[in-house]
C-alpha cells in the first residue's frame, strides 16, 4: 500500500460521516479507513457506541398506542357505510 | 430512477380486499399503521386529540381515495403521504408555541456544514491534532439501562420535537418506526442523499441531548 492509498481521518470527520457508515453507504476503502480509525481512537470508538445506544433509545421509542376505541368505531362504521361489503 | 414495488406479495389483494369493502381488512389495516401514524402526526400538531383527528382524517382519505391509488408506491407509503399532507396543514394552523426550540433551531439552520456536533468538541488548526478531539466523549454508565429510563425518553421526545420539521419526519419515520430509507424517500419525495443528511443531523442532536443527560446525572460509584 503506497502512501497514496492511505486516507487520512480526523475525528472531526468521522463525526461527519458516521450516519454514512452506520447506515452501510460508504464506500469500503473509506469504510476502513473509518475501522482503523475507530481501532485507534477510544474518542470515536465511544462516539459510535453513543450513536448506536441513541438509535437502540429512539427504536424504544415506538409507541403502540392505539386509537381511541369510539375514534376507530366510528371509522370503521364510516367505512361499511362507504364501502357496503357485497350483500352476503 | 429506482421503481417503487410494494413491499408485499398480498398487497393487490389487501388493496381489492379494501375496495371491496372488506372490514376485517381494514380493521387489521387500521390496527397495525394507526399507532405510527399518531405518532408522526404528533411530531407537527400540539395535542394527542388532534394527532387522532389528523389520523382519522387520513384514514377517511384512504376509504374515499383508494379506488384512485394506482400502486406506483406501496400502500403503506401512500397513507404516510396523505397523514403528512393532514399533519403538516394542520402544523400550521395550530402553530406551536414553543419559544426554546424556535430559538435553538433559528441557531441550527443558520450553521451551514453542520456535522452534528459543536465545532468547539474539536481541535482548531493551532492544535496538536488539527481535527482530533478536545473535548471527546465521555463513556455513559450503565448506558442499556438508563437508555430505557423515563427520564431518557423524555429527553429524547424533547430533542425531537426541537428538531426543524424534516429532520423531525426523518428521525421519527426511520428510528422510532422502523421505516426503511425507501419508505421515507418516497413518503417525503427527497433524495437519498438528503434523506441521510436529515438523519444525520437528527440523530447527531438526540444523541447530543442524551450526552448532557447522561453527564449531568450524578452517578453512584
Amino acid at each position: 500500500m503506497t502512501q497514496s492509498d492511505v486516507i487520512e481521518l480526523s475525528c472531526r470527520d468521522l463525526v461527519a460521516v458516521v450516519t454514512d457508515y452506520l447506515e452501510g453507504q460508504i464506500a469500503a476503502v473509506e469504510r476502513h479507513a473509518i475501522e482503523d480509525h475507530l481501532g485507534d481512537c477510544p474518542g470515536c470508538d465511544e462516539y459510535v457506541r453513543q450513536m448506536r445506544l441513541t438509535i437502540a433509545g429512539l427504536r424504544g421509542l415506538a409507541s403502540d398506542d392505539a386509537m381511541f376505541p369510539q375514534t376507530r368505531d366510528e371509522l370503521m362504521r364510516v367505512f361499511s357505510e362507504l364501502r357496503p361489503a357485497p350483500s352476503a | 430512477m429506482e421503481a417503487t414495488r410494494p413491499e408485499r406479495p398480498d398487497e393487490r389483494e389487501l388493496i381489492e380486499a379494501l375496495r371491496s369493502g372488506d372490514r376485517a381488512a381494514f380493521a387489521t389495516l387500521v390496527d397495525e399503521l394507526s399507532p405510527g401514524l399518531l405518532r408522526l402526526a404528533m411530531a407537527h400538531v400540539p395535542s394527542r386529540a388532534i394527532a387522532e383527528e389528523v389520523v382519522q382524517d387520513t384514514w377517511l382519505g384512504v376509504i374515499n381515495g383508494i379506488d384512485r391509488f394506482e400502486g406506483r408506491s406501496s400502500l403503506r407509503t401512500w397513507i404516510y403521504r396523505i397523514l403528512l399532507n393532514n399533519a403538516r396543514s394542520r402544523g400550521v394552523r395550530e402553530k406551536r408555541v414553543l419559544p426554546f426550540s424556535y430559538f435553538r433551531r433559528r441557531a441550527e439552520e443558520g450553521s451551514d456544514g453542520d456535522i452534528g456536533l459543536d465545532p468547539d468538541r474539536f481541535q482548531g488548526r493551532g492544535g496538536d491534532a488539527p481535527g482530533g478531539w478536545a473535548r471527546p466523549p465521555v463513556e455513559w454508565a450503565s448506558p442499556e439501562e438508563r437508555i430505557a429510563s423515563n427520564e431518557a425518553r423524555d429527553v429524547m421526545l424533547r430533542a425531537i420535537a426541537a428538531l426543524p420539521p424534516r429532520q423531525r419526519e426523518v428521525i421519527t419515520m426511520r428510528d422510532i418506526q422502523g421505516l426503511s430509507s425507501l419508505e421515507v424517500r418516497n413518503a417525503l419525495d427527497v433524495s437519498e442523499t438528503n434523506q441521510r443528511v436529515l438523519l444525520h443531523r437528527a440523530r447527531s442532536k438526540v444523541r447530543a441531548a442524551l450526552e448532557e443527560y447522561f453527564e449531568s446525572e450524578e452517578v453512584p460509584a
